[in-house]
């Protein structure tokens, strides 16, 4: 585990211990939901996940030294009960969205340490969170950092922009160059699952009454992410679990979507019918899916090229493969069903 | 195919395997990897596990098999069905084939064979003798076809050297025993990576979706010397030498790589990746769970072996990987293109009764154009 100072505690307070953190300040839990005088954390707690899931970062300054004593603390504390509230409710797309604007408020702090030049300690930290964290070995060459080849490939294939392949990356000597941003932007999917996975894993506490109300609002808000679309007919297993990964509000990957929207179209379902499905997706945007959709149904894009549903071979080999008896030796998942009859 | 065709391949295979232990190993860590074989005439037999050298051979002598292969992959449980196997890591592999190069020379020595009556012919619309358009190609790779392979391969080594900073103690460089090569990387650090990240090394290596801003020309004000110089490492290196040629031409060539535009230079470098891309086979790439020919084995698809090559530039595989006996077997042959096998020229054959060395008489059968003669 890394050793954490104060400073970098508020920057990533995902580091932390929660439990053990409270328990070295001296608070318990029961004083947050009972204390009036700690009421301001609760409800910035609530503003947090509130943003997050408006996909905006909170973004605290902690720069001014005058409010050092008292953001620093603030800022951890309510990102601890922030976590509390989601376990107490249990809504995983709202957990996937604050992980995810949580990763992308780190990434900032990560971004502005490597470039420290007066702050070696901070940089020092920076390039030990990708080490022991991301298994990421990253290393300083004048304005650029190097990053193996290996490792660099196993984060960049999280991208669907071309910028991220590696043949349009400077690459020397088994090495990758990128600047800052980009080193800290590659990062930020496993991140993201870094800070969602700790969140699921730790411990749900009891509901007491200072919180219930908070939770009450968050199911609330929680609920402009259900998806009404009736889903008819067999799909295969490969689909179904696409489709549930999505309603769980987990990141399917690239090859997954595609995989899912192909078939989709495949089966005649329209683009108004199909872009609702990733509505819980980390990185929802609505204009953003529909254009997607529309490129692979042909209607636009240069070559017109409609796409279709890849075969069981290529799903398998991308790990998106669930199969079951009921496969039946297809060969492409838009056979499914059709063969058994 | 024919009986006679299939006893005569599968004793003469027997025969080359009978004689050439010394040439098929088991390769390393064997205990963690997939075998499978061929039988002429039949389906694939996989998720097998062999141990040694003498399970390998015994497996040989007992099953007769046209072809053989062995994963790139290691598992804890290779003999398991797929999803039990417990896949650890797998050696990065490629294929390199003549057919993918589209060379000039392929219509000079390919042939078409009609599915329907088989009747071999040159390369036409229909059949001569039945009309049906449903025809295979059969080709005859020439030294030309071969040459283009071995540069291809001399290329994708120096990205694996360089780009990628592979040490070359780890690549091993095989004759497909058809009309490729095949590339072994082991012991590297690439061979803990998943299916989607090696397709996004292929796509380096077959330098495919390459962007004009990584190579020096923006949306909005293009700079001089962002564009990349014959020096610069990498793609930017390669590239320099493709647009310039030489270091006199590159400012008059960025002058006019500016005034035709952007989508110009995109239509560019697309069309690079036919020039200096490598034209790596990308399934064979991607493949995490393949089991690829193994070394010192027959390829049943032409009767050669699939060898270790220990300096390629000087390997002849119409010479060096052809290891079967010399022995006249009496064939019927057709095929209306003369080729050449250990030095020795044949055809053409205009579906005529011919005696002619075994070696010769498989790599015939194999492809389809001679059938052993019945007398």
């Amino acid at each position: 585990m890394i050793s954490l100072g104060q400073d970098e505690i508020a920057k990533y307070p995902f580091l932390a211990e929660a439990g053990q953190y409270l328990k070295d300040k001296g608070f318990t839990l029961e004083q947050f939901a009972t204390d009036p005088d700690l009421r301001i954390i609760v409800d910035k707690a609530y503003e947090r996940i509130e943003s997050a899931a408006e996909d905006k970062t909170y973004y605290p300054e902690l720069d001014d030294p005058s409010e050092k004593e008292t953001t620093l603390p603030l800022n951890v504390f309510s990102f601890l009960i922030a976590i509390v509230l989601l376990k107490l409710s249990g809504l995983n797309t709202l957990i996937n969205k604050f992980s995810l604007a949580e990763a992308r408020r780190a990434e900032k702090f990560l971004q502005r340490d490597l470039v420290s030049n007066s702050d070696k300690t901070s940089e020092e930290f920076a390039i030990k969170i990708f080490r022991d964290i991301f298994s990421v070995t990253i290393k300083k060459t004048g304005g650029y950092f190097v990053i193996p080849i290996p490792d660099y490939l196993r984060h960049a294939v999280n991208f669907h922009e071309r910028e991220w392949k590696l043949v349009n990356r400077h690459v020397e000597n088994g090495m990758v160059f990128l600047s800052p941003r980009e080193s800290v932007r590659l990062i930020r999917w496993k991140l993201s699952g870094y800070i969602g996975s700790k969140i699921k894993s730790a411990n749900t506490p009891s509901m007491s009454d200072g919180f219930e109300d908070k939770v009450k609002r968050l199911s609330a808000l929680a609920k402009k992410f259900v998806v009404n679309t009736v889903v008819t007919g067999a799909y295969p297993p490969c689909i179904e679990h696409a489709i549930e990964v999505l309603n769980k509000g987990e990141n399917l990957s690239h090859s997954g979507r595609f995989m899912l929207a192909t078939f989709l179209l495949g089966r005649g379902q329209t683009i108004d019918e199909i872009a609702p499905l990733f509505k819980n997706a980390p990185d929802w945007n609505e204009k953003v899916t529909r254009y997607q959709i529309k490129q692979l149904s042909g209607e636009t894009g240069g070559s017109k090229t409609k796409y279709v549903c890849p075969s069981c071979e290529k799903i398998k080999s991308n790990n998106l493969c669930y199969i079951t008896p009921d496969c039946d030796n297809i060969i492409n998942p838009m056979q499914f069903g059709r063969k058994r009859l | 195919m024919l009986e006679n065709d299939l006893k005569f391949l599968e004793e003469t295979f027997k025969q080359y395997y009978f004689d050439h232990f010394d040439l098929i190993h088991v390769p390393d860590r064997s205990k963690e990897r997939e075998y499978g074989y061929k039988k002429f005439n039949s389906g694939m037999i996989r998720h097998m596990s062999l141990k040694t050298d003498k399970d390998l051979h015994l497996m040989l002598m007992t099953n007769a098999p046209s072809d053989v292969f062995c994963s790139n992959g290691y598992y804890s449980f290779p003999n398991l069905p797929m999803a039990e196997k417990d896949w650890k890591e797998a050696d990065l592999i490629f294929d390199i084939d003549a057919k993918d190069l589209k060379l000039s020379c392929r219509k000079d020595h390919t042939c078409m064979k009609c599915v329907s009556c088989a009747e071999i012919s040159l390369v036409q619309d229909a059949c001569p003798k039945c009309k049906s358009n449903k025809l295979d190609l059969v080709s005859l790779p020439c030294q030309n076809c071969i040459s283009g392979v071995k540069k291809e391969v001399l290329n994708l080594v120096k990205i694996l050297t360089t780009d990628l900073q592979i040490d070359d103690k780890n690549i091993r460089i095989s004759f497909s025993g058809n009309e490729g090569f095949h590339v072994y990387v082991t012991n590297s650090s690439y061979n803990q990576l998943g299916s989607n990240e090696r397709r996004d090394l292929i796509d380096y290596i077959k330098f495919q979706s390459a962007m004009p801003e990584r190579f020096g020309f923006p949306k909005n004000n293009p700079s001089r010397i962002s564009f990349p110089d014959l020096g610069d490492s990498g793609w930017s290196g390669r590239v320099a030498k493709e647009l310039f040629g030489s270091k006199s031409k590159r400012s008059k060539t960025i002058t006019k790589i500016i005034s035709d535009g952007q989508v110009a230079y995109q239509q560019k470098l697309e069309e690079m990746k036919n020039s200096i891309g490598v034209k790596i086979d990308s399934n064979v790439t991607s493949d995490i769970h393949r089991i690829f020919r193994l070394e010192g084995s027959l390829n049943s698809k032409s009767s050669l072996v699939k060898l270790v090559c220990q300096d390629i530039e000087k390997f002849n595989p119409y010479i060096e990987a052809c290891l079967i006996g010399d022995e006249p077997v009496e064939i019927l042959a057709n095929f209306p293109i003369k080729f050449s096998l250990k030095n020795t020229k044949f055809g053409p054959y205009m579906n005529e009764k011919t005696s002619v060395p075994k070696y010769a008489a498989a790599y015939m059968v194999c492809k389809g154009i001679a059938s052993i003669s019945d007398t």
